[in-house]
């Protein structure tokens, strides 16, 4: 058993805290939030020179080790800085599937794209009616002379808005939750019948709708195996999962830290607030919150990288976006009512903290579903 | 970075369990599943199993009769001990004064105390807090006044966990008057046997006197009982109040209890034809608890980590004591609630030594709400959940 971070983790945990300190201040996040294309591409481009874009996958994909801990290792320094540019959507989530799915030199051209920060993507997985549940499939992939027709209409796509490809997944058999007859397909973003309508979430991201309307596309954009693909994207999503928690740690923790310094600055009656017991306490509970959600993360990210067990694999990921969905409420909320006022204000990075995490804990399930899904699995 | 145990580990697990399997006295299982608390010579018998087998104080030191083992071998054995529902030896010998007399005892106060605790031939209590002296423990009055060899003790201890038992005791009392109130304050043993020791049984709400009021009347206890300086002894307390807190999340206590829940909730209707297991409800709160131990589990396993790494036992353990103790609470409220009616019986006879009656209710559940009643002692002893708390604001965030 070892928990200390390895030579390489901590060179990577390094180079993202000296890029943020240089370069990603709240105030030029602002303006990369406020830009057209939402994220900053003078710095995606720095991102694959530092080797961040090729962290998720394994060396044998063309990446640098493909780890969970490494993962989680460089998404916490991301979330404590908040970074907006689109890692988990194209990174992660897209390059993910590809790495899963894709096979031969088109794997390796299209990660190679990923990696060096050449394509952007999206993954178009959720509908209005499915919810948190990855198998509730209705888009229908219809195949029409060796062609592939594609129709439905997909919610939530992050990234969309700027991806040069979405991955698709729809149905090409079977009933609407069936986990049988669902692939994913790898679409031209200006495919003809493709129509996306953006728009910026609450944490500042760029998403869309995307509307299929009989985009017919050649059968050879399949990744995988006709009808086979929910596998890999449970275990593509799973891993974002764990991911995306590494990211609402380290907001908390940066909630946490500036919440304590505010109270220690911060004057009524004639004394810091901080020095009011009724506010220290609260800060404690903050400072447990954060302590139990980075264990069950880390634990989680272990069990990926090395049970043998799928269950208990697909247990931790659950017990962890649970648990650190807790831990959002609490921390954040808490965050806001101890900066008071201030607290409430765009100006102030706080709130935006508060917003991302808000977002993390919808995504991939928040925590009474995957409360519910881990007791299900026994 | 990887939770995986070595080979070297997983034979060491395998022998535990092997020998809790073969030594753990089953009806001593029996009772601790159906929420009976073990007698005094069960537990000294209990702890003399330990004791034969080496393993009676996997803390001490070797040259005092540890075990030698890692910090994740005595996480192991910890684990295993919980899961089966061993009972962790009373800690007040073994784990509270034996600590204090290694580090700031004399040798011949080391030969003559500590093999006697490794091997539970004395039962100890602790006398720390005072009628007016609770979480403000510093401000303690029982007084020992120095005359020719002996020290005179008089004032009054409270809280003291299984006084009823205890042969010695270990107080801190008030040497000096005239300093800083922590720092006239010794650390000094007494014979429960000495004229003057007196001690009265407080009832609890689970109607069981596990604690009492220790009444000294000018008690004459020899100087040589005195542990370190005179005056010191607030410094040794702090010192072993911060190690009492490593071991305390009672993590595998934990899943052993959830287990438990879980095969009578299996086993409950819950009036629509389905068994409590089925709820949805409440097999999502036995869930979030579920997930709240493997966060907390993890929480300890890295603080384990940091103390193999040398570290000293950090404020962090504060947060094993708070989380540990309300964790235990909720499971408490949650047998209570599956017992449901089942659990209104108030029979506090069963937690008396030689209690020989049958399991009152399904899985014993009159237990449950004596439990529950009784653990709420859990956030207030040790340091309150409060004091923790201040203690975190203080050390870790600077407040």
């Amino acid at each position: 058993m070892d928990f200390s971070y390895s030579e390489v983790q901590l060179m990577l945990q390094d180079s993202v805290q000296k890029f943020v300190q240089k370069s990603y201040d709240h105030n030029t996040r602002t303006k990369i939030v406020d830009s057209e294309d939402g994220y900053s591409k003078e710095n995606w481009q720095l991102f694959a020179e530092l080797g961040w874009l090729a962290v998720p996958f394994t060396e044998e994909d063309g990446g640098l080790g493909g780890s969970t801990i490494d993962l989680i290792v460089m998404m916490e320094e991301f979330g404590k800085a908040n970074l907006v540019e689109p890692f988990t959507a194209t990174a992660v989530l897209g390059g993910g599937l590809i790495a899963e799915l894709a096979e031969g030199v088109r794997k390796a051209e299209l990660i190679e794209k990923v990696v060096t920060g050449s394509m952007q993507l999206a993954c178009a997985y959720a509908e209005s009616g499915s919810r948190f549940n990855l198998s509730k499939v209705t888009t229908t992939a219809a195949i029409e002379g060796g062609d592939v027709v594609i129709n439905g209409n997909k919610i939530a796509v992050l990234n969309a808005p700027n991806a040069d490809k979405i991955l698709v997944v729809a149905r090409e058999s079977g009933a609407a939750t069936d986990p049988e007859g669902v692939s994913i397909f790898l679409v031209d973003a200006n495919a003809e019948g493709l129509a996306i309508t953006p728009f910026t979430t609450f944490d500042g991201k760029k998403s869309s709708e995307v509307l299929f309307e009989n985009v017919r596309v050649s059968e050879s954009v399949r990744l995988g195996s006709s009808g086979e693909a929910l596998k890999a994207l449970q275990k593509v999503v799973d891993r974002a999962t764990v991911g995306v928690s590494a990211e609402a740690v380290g907001a908390l923790e940066s909630l946490l830290k500036k919440t304590v310094e505010y109270s220690k600055t911060r004057k009524q009656f004639g004394t810091v607030i901080g020095t009011f017991q009724a506010l220290q306490h609260r800060m404690a509970d903050m400072f447990i919150e954060c302590q139990l959600a980075r264990s069950i993360v880390v634990m989680a990210a272990m069990q990926l990288d090395s049970s043998a067990d799928e269950l208990e694999k697909t247990k931790s990921v659950s017990a962890a976006k649970s648990r650190v969905g807790k831990a959002i409420r609490h921390v954040g909320q808490e965050s806001i009512q101890i900066h008071g006022g201030i607290g409430m204000t765009d100006e102030l990075d706080v709130g935006h903290l508060f917003k991302r995490v808000t977002a993390i804990d919808i995504m991939f399930g928040n925590a009474d579903f995957h409360t519910e899904r881990f007791a299900s699995l026994e | 970075m990887n939770a995986d145990f070595t080979a070297e580990d997983l034979v060491f697990q395998d022998e535990v369990r092997t020998f809790l399997q073969n030594e753990f006295p089953a009806e001593y299982r029996e009772k601790i599943d159906a929420n009976i608390r073990l007698s005094k010579e069960e537990i000294i018998n209990w702890q003399k199993i330990l004791y034969k087998k080496g393993w009676a104080a996997p803390s001490w030191p070797e040259e005092h009769g540890g075990t030698g083992w890692s910090q994740i071998q005595k996480h192991i054995f910890a684990t295993e001990m919980g899961l089966i529902g061993a009972p962790e030896p009373v800690p007040f010998g073994l784990k509270m004064v034996a600590p204090v007399i290694m580090a700031y005892g004399n040798d011949e106060q080391k030969q003559r105390f500590l093999p006697d605790i490794l091997e539970s031939n004395v039962w100890w209590c602790q006398g720390y807090s005072e009628p007016n002296a609770g979480s403000d423990l510093a401000s303690l009055k029982t007084a020992a006044v120095r005359e020719g060899n002996h020290y005179i003790v008089n004032g009054t201890k409270t809280w003291n966990t299984y006084g009823q038992y205890a042969d010695w005791i270990f107080c801190l009392v008030r040497t000096d008057n005239t300093v800083k109130k922590q720092e006239g304050i010794s650390f000094l043993l007494i014979d429960m046997k000495s004229e003057g020791v007196s001690h009265k049984p407080i009832y609890l709400l689970d109607g069981h006197a596990e604690v009492n009021e220790i009444f000294f009347d000018d008690v004459k206890v020899p100087v040589e009982n005195l542990i370190g300086e005179e005056n010191k002894g607030w410094t040794y307390a702090k010192v072993l109040l911060t190690h009492e807190r490593t071991s305390i999340s009672g993590v595998p206590r934990g899943n052993g209890r959830l287990r438990t829940l879980k095969k009578i909730a299996a086993e409950t209707d819950d009036g629509f034809g389905n068994s409590m297991m089925e709820n949805q409800t409440f097999r999502n709160r036995l869930a979030n608890i579920e997930i709240e131990l493997k966060a907390l589990e993890y929480v300890e396993l890295r603080t384990l980590a940091s103390i193999s790494a040398g570290k000293a036992p950090g404020p962090e353990s504060s947060i094993l004591k708070i989380v540990g103790t309300e964790l235990a609470q909720k499971i408490d409220e949650i047998f209570v609630d599956l017992a449901a009616y089942q659990s209104l019986p108030f029979v506090p006879e069963q937690f008396e030594d030689g209690f020989q009656g049958a399991p009152i209710g399904p899985g014993n559940s009159a237990a449950f709400a004596l439990t529950y009643f009784n653990n709420r002692k859990a956030s207030i002893y040790g340091g309150s959940n409060e004091i923790q708390r201040n203690i975190i604001c203080k050390a870790v965030l600077g407040l």
